[in-house]
């Protein structure tokens, strides 16, 4: 069973604050991790290997820093990482990116299945996937939460809707995106990160590797473009209570009876 | 590289603290733009002096040829999902604003009746394709099927929910046809002189708003978050007509289907609607630890919410999220136990009428929000407060007597 995973180095969202002063974003100390939905695609990969065979590959586009996140994906265990990387791929909005990844899974060959997280916490527009499939003309299932059977041909699956769930039968070769509920991801192994260590030479294709339409990739190749970006605007005083614990419950319940909210 | 910096710049630095990406630095006292600029393009809107420019191809060909705001008419079993008239009455404001027509695609099997009832809600016309196959959605049917319409009456725009069909059926089609798509859209509004949707959306994990359009592509297409937008009311006696189109599906060869479509109730919580939420954080630690939060709602009444970062943890399930990508939220009561406050969790709760804060950390940007704040371990107020609720607080004991 040939692999391959689409994954997305993202900042830790979650830790993002906001400077009161300027209303601006303080991005300082903000990690840069594997976006964690694709932990899951990378674990489905490594499961489905250690059960048929093959091997998994994982892909990523954006620039050389993503290297780091790449090496992470080894240390859990994946045979082989490739990272895209071109100036020329920057400003990709969904439909561009799609394509991109689509000529280096086409380039890649030989595919029997491709894994993507159900979306990314930084855009969560959940587009690339789907629009990934279309470009290689292969079916796709978006929000798969359990493999229920697969052989060299097929694969069951069974997909969350809004009011339900499906159980879908599709031809390999097929791409999934991955709820959280399908696995839990492994740590990386002692074996994993010493490997990581000594692969210096990850391949970074650019766009000259791939057989490529340059209208069609980077900002050229987005439709969308993003006007204009706001911060939304808060503001509120607060109340700190003072002293042991006890008495600042006390307070608390005080003001909230006071308030007639309690 | 597309971006360019003129010598306008004067090196005020407004750029690198607006950037979400850190690509801006400040070298011989104007900005430079590093490798790790996405084009996001937050840096152009922000600059006082006009100084950032990005450059991008532009070519359009016969835009004007496009015309009409469409909505894609979600079923499921034969009925349409709530966010379609929500779709509705939006694009019925959008085309007249353009003053312009609303159509609505339509596909499934007994289409007739249900036409004649939708038309009520303020529909021009209804492109109906009503067929044996198309009566269980499947993303390969529904995008030739859309494709088609799309190719065949040029809409200029074209919105679909943002339900787990319409975010898997958006993009398919999308790139098939190859055009702009934004996901999860918030607001949409429409410049009626270019006829640029502009699109709203939260972007950088919610934490910011972005404003996104498809100038030189058509049709403009969006997925809209359900819930957010107005629906249509009924106006009987709508002169809407009906095009019915007949599909050649048999060009398509399904590589997937669907065996069997079960509807479930999942566990029913309505954040939306809850009067007293207790929201829990990475401060929390554990899935275990929201044992303590489900204790302090029941004994208030009220629901148990996280923040993202627990649900990203798999503490808790994401229908439980309160933030810009979750439910937003407006309780007479939240109180955020172990949550720092990340803006796109304040922006999902901020209409709360009381927010209680309790955090080991004085200095977390949440009790910046907060009505009140609790500072300290969380582990130790809570219960304290679970004991005195339990107990019965009376008034003098808190000293209001």
């Amino acid at each position: 069973m040939n692999i391959i995973v689409c994954m997305k180095q993202v900042p830790d969202t979650n830790e993002v604050k906001i400077d009161k002063k300027t209303n601006t974003l303080m991005r300082q100390g903000v990690r840069s991790i594997i976006n964690p939905y694709d932990l899951h695609a990378i674990e489905e990969a490594l499961r489905l290997r250690e059960k048929m065979g093959g091997k998994v590959t994982v892909i990523s586009m954006g620039p050389l820093q993503v290297i780091e996140s790449l090496k992470e994906a080894v240390s859990m265990g994946v045979d082989e990482v490739i990272l895209l990387s071109d100036r020329a791929f920057a400003g990709a909005d969904t439909l561009a990116t799609s394509y991109t990844l689509s000529r280096a899974i086409d380039k890649i060959g030989n595919v029997d299945l491709i894994l993507c997280g159900k979306q990314a916490i930084d855009g969560d527009t959940a587009q690339v996937g789907p629009g990934i499939a279309e470009h290689l003309d292969i079916a796709h299932v978006t929000y798969v939460e359990k493999i229920i059977d697969i052989d060299e041909k097929e694969i069951t699956v069974k997909r969350l809707v809004d009011d339900g769930y499906q159980i879908i039968k599709a031809e390999l070769p097929v791409l999934l995106t991955v709820l959280k509920e399908i696995n839990e991801p492994r740590l990386p192994s002692i074996r994993g990160i010493l490997r990581s260590r000594e692969m210096d030479d990850i391949p970074v294709w650019t766009a000259d590797d791939l057989d490529i339409d340059r209208n069609l990739i980077g900002l050229n190749g987005s439709p969308t473009q993003v006007i204009s970006v706001d911060t939304p605007q808060l503001d509120v005083e607060a109340r700190i209570f003072e002293g042991d614990y006890q008495t600042q419950v006390d307070c608390l319940l005080k003001a909230l009876m006071e308030q007639k909210v309690l | 590289m597309s971006i360019f910096v003129s010598d306008k710049c004067t090196g005020c630095g407004l750029c690198i603290k607006h950037c979400p990406f850190a690509a801006i630095e400040l070298r011989d006292k104007k900005a430079f733009i590093l490798d790790s600029c996405t084009l996001c393009g937050a840096c152009v809107s922000i600059c006082p002096v006009e100084a950032i420019s990005i450059s991008r191809k532009e070519e359009s060909d016969n835009l004007g040829e496009y015309q009409d705001i469409w909505v894609f008419g979600e079923l499921s079993d034969g009925e349409p999902v709530p966010v379609v008239y929500e779709l509705i009455g939006e694009g019925r404001k959008l085309a007249d604003k353009l003053n312009q027509k609303l159509g609505l695609i339509l596909a499934g099997t007994n289409l007739s009746g249900l036409c004649k009832e939708l038309i009520d809600y303020g529909v021009d016309k209804i492109y109906m394709i009503d067929k044996e196959e198309l009566g269980v959605y499947n993303d390969e049917y529904y995008t030739q099927l859309v494709t088609e319409l799309i190719r065949t009456y040029k809409p200029a725009v074209l919105l679909l929910g943002a339900t787990a069909i319409g975010r898997s059926l958006g993009p398919r089609v999308a790139a098939r046809v190859r055009t702009g798509l934004t996901a999860d859209c918030t607001g949409l509004d429409i410049d009626p002189r270019s006829g640029d949707l502009l699109q709203t959306r939260p972007a950088f994990g919610g934490n910011i708003m972005a404003t996104i359009v498809c100038k030189n592509h058509r049709p403009q297409m969006a997925t809209v978050r359900p819930g957010v937008m107005k629906a249509a009311a009924k106006v009987s006696g709508y002169q809407g007509e009906i095009i019915q189109h007949d599909l050649d599906l048999s060009q398509v060869r399904l590589k997937s289907r669907v065996l069997e479509t079960v509807k479930e109730i999942r566990e029913g919580i309505n954040l939306g609607e809850a009067e007293i939420i207790v929201a829990g954080g990475r401060g929390l630690g554990s899935k275990e630890n929201f044992k303590i939060l489900k204790e302090l709602a029941d004994t208030l009444g009220g629901t148990v919410a996280a923040s993202r970062a627990a649900v990203d943890n798999g503490w808790i399930g994401q229908e439980y999220q309160v933030g810009q990508t979750g439910t937003t939220v407006a309780p007479r009561i939240y109180i955020a136990c172990g949550i720092s406050g990340a803006v796109q969790h304040i922006v999902g709760m901020k209409l709360s009428d009381i927010i209680i804060a309790i955090n080991r950390d004085p200095e977390a940007p949440i009790f910046k929000y907060a009505t009140y704040g609790l500072v300290g371990d969380l582990f130790e107020i809570i219960p304290i407060m679970i004991r005195k609720l339990k107990e019965g607080i009376s008034l003098q004991e808190v000293g209001l007597r």
